[in-house]
């Protein structure tokens, strides 16, 4: 087997051993023997959930698998954007944050729990202005119909302040008892609001943003040369980074929509993939992916098992993040793997 | 083939020319040279011939896929070689889709051809920038290009890498018969391996001829504002010929 080989397969056994700590770990332990029985059910092998407790497969399909499988898709979606935007904007500092819409998408959310509306109108007001915020960047980046990665990035880092600032804003003035922790926990982040329903709306706007990124992975490697030398290749530039942004969002806007923010996912996995497999996007991409999935599933176990109270989803992923990101920079730095 | 009629530049909100009505015409094989200082236009010509940016005036006529070689390579990924030759097969590849086996034996056959084997598999940052411009050249070839636009190829190459790049652009042209246009800022290298020359004086003149003519002293003095001298000296019983600028003459004015 290749080196390749060996280290997908690795991720694939991360992936498969990261599910099943996700369905069995929490305060309601249940044994990974139990979890294997269900999960042979429900492909028609053994006797499924007859062979479990009640309760135990109730918590199991009712809760966890929906949660499961939100948090490893939202986790594989950011990784996987994460990647694609420092591809294209060819910056290590790039995560979804940068293009403005997780501030949009967040202010939609905020202005909907304000305003005391439903969390179905709550999540399609965050996607909603995720999406609108990202065409105020865009706008606010053309010039004479072109647009530089410069102006990009400056215009997604104005566009993020102007809605950061909406959200203070709104919640200076929302009610102390009831709506402000309501916003606060909103913005931290978490999956503790997974349903059936919600899993079946989540994976399917997830899934067709990123196969379009996953199929297109060898264009990621031309947009990174630099606009020029892409041009210069044949590339239709705009029309191909325009496609790339598009899905990003999508897959950001409904995340946070979702699931409030989750920073650091976007940033750290994408760096990791590349210590892992290269810089070749075309394989950098799936592992990213792949890995994304399987840090958010072991990130959300510990945030809902290690105290009696779920601990922030943002705050565990920063907490972790931030320290190994320091590591694998002080680690790459005599290996160059970002020449700047 | 490619020609250039009429053409001329100038950028937005600026009343200057960089040049204008400026004529060429190559034929297959046939090897260009852009000469002129700093700022005057010279990678502005070669991205207009490539079609990266819209001549002001005048027309462009190609008939064969353009590769354009950049100064240097400048992505931040460390991507191998060979990743780096395979993207010149973009033109190729559907936008979703990855590079087949086709793909990659022409990437490999550009490999060979510019004599890079042994580096296939390196980091194209760990090469020197003699090996990152064959590298490039080879990423051109695997594009299938008919005319090869260089900027400034040798500028960053000690002279015997000099030679090399020059003995390779010359089999290039003599034997693949491919057209050649080239930035330089050094005329040796235009008399040892174009046909002809382009020279941009500025404030939108600029000539256009043989490269024996174009290399005369009187019109390299005029276009760098330095005495510059041709020198003919026997190099082994064949005679060569090389243009150095007279420094001592009097440095220009600061």
């Amino acid at each position: 087997m290749t080196r390749q080989g060996a280290v997908f397969a690795g991720l694939a056994v991360l992936l498969l051993a990261a599910m099943t700590t996700a369905l069995s770990a929490g305060r309601y332990a249940i044994a990974p023997g139990d979890v294997l029985t269900l999960a042979s059910g429900w492909i028609g092998i053994g006797p499924g959930r007859a062979g479990v407790a009640e309760p135990v497969w109730r918590v199991v399909e009712l809760v966890r698998v929906p949660r499961m499988l939100i948090g490893g898709f939202v986790g594989a979606g950011l990784a996987l954007s994460g990647a694609i935007l420092q591809g294209v904007f060819r910056n290590p500092l790039v995560d979804p944050h940068v293009i403005g819409v997780s501030s949009g998408a967040a202010f939609g959310g905020v202005l909907a729990i304000l305003l005391g509306l439903g969390a179905a109108v709550l999540w399609s007001m965050a996607f909603a202005f995720g999406l609108f915020a990202v065409v105020l960047v865009i706008g606010l980046s053309r010039r004479a119909g072109q647009s530089s990665i410069l102006m990009l990035v400056l215009s997604g880092v104005v566009v993020a302040a102007l809605f950061a600032a909406l959200v203070s804003l709104a919640t200076y003035f929302a009610d102390p008892n009831s709506t402000l922790p309501a916003i606060v926990f909103w913005l931290m982040g978490s999956f503790a609001s997974a349903t059936p329903e919600r899993a079946w709306r989540m994976i399917p706007i997830l899934t067709a943003c990123a196969v379009p990124l996953l199929l297109m992975r060898f264009r990621i490697n031309i947009l990174s040369l630099g606009d020029e030398e892409a041009r210069g290749l044949g590339l239709r530039v705009e029309r191909t980074r325009w496609l790339a942004l598009a899905c990003v969002t999508g897959i950001t806007a409904a995340s946070v929509a979702n699931s409030g923010i989750v920073g650091w996912v976007g940033l750290v996995v994408p760096h990791f993939a590349r210590a892992l497999v290269g810089p070749d996007h075309r394989v950098l991409l799936p592992a990213a992916a792949l890995l994304g999935a399987s840090y958010m599933l072991l990130v959300d176990t510990l945030a809902r098992s290690v105290i009696a109270a779920e601990i922030p989803l943002g705050v565990l992923t920063a907490i972790i993040g931030a320290p190994v990101f320091m590591l694998l920079l002080r680690r790459s730095h005599g290996d160059e793997s970002w020449r700047t | 083939m490619i020609a250039a009629n009429a053409l001329g530049f100038r950028h937005p909100g600026q009343s200057a020319w960089l040049f204008r009505d400026l004529d060429f015409h190559l034929e297959r094989g046939q090897t260009l040279a852009l000469l002129g200082r700093n700022g005057r236009g010279k990678t502005t010509l070669l991205k207009c011939l490539a079609g990266l940016l819209t001549p002001v005036e005048g027309t462009i006529a190609r008939d064969g896929a353009v590769g354009y070689v950049p100064q240097a390579f400048a992505s931040p990924f460390p991507y191998s070689v060979f990743d780096v030759v395979l993207m010149g097969r973009a033109r190729h590849v559907g936008l979703f889709s990855t590079p087949t086996a086709e793909d990659r034996a022409r990437a490999r056959e550009a490999i060979a051809e510019i004599g890079l084997d042994a580096f296939a598999d390196r980091r194209i940052d760990t090469l020197s920038g003699g090996e990152r411009q064959l590298a490039l050249i080879a990423r051109a070839l695997a594009a299938q290009a008919e005319i090869l636009l260089l900027d400034e190829p040798a500028s960053a190459l000690d002279f015997r890498n000099q030679a090399k790049l020059l003995a390779l652009l010359r089999t290039l042209s003599r034997e693949r018969g491919l057209t050649i246009l080239m930035t330089t800022h050094d005329p040796t290298h235009a008399l040892e391996i174009a046909d002809r020359a382009v020279l941009l004086h500025g404030g939108g003149h600029a000539e256009e001829g043989a490269v024996a003519d174009m290399c005369a002293e009187d019109r390299l003095t005029a276009l760098y504002g330095l005495e510059m001298r041709r020198l003919e000296f026997d190099a082994g019983g064949r005679s060569a010929a090389g243009i150095l600028p007279h420094y001592g003459a009097g440095y220009p004015r600061l």
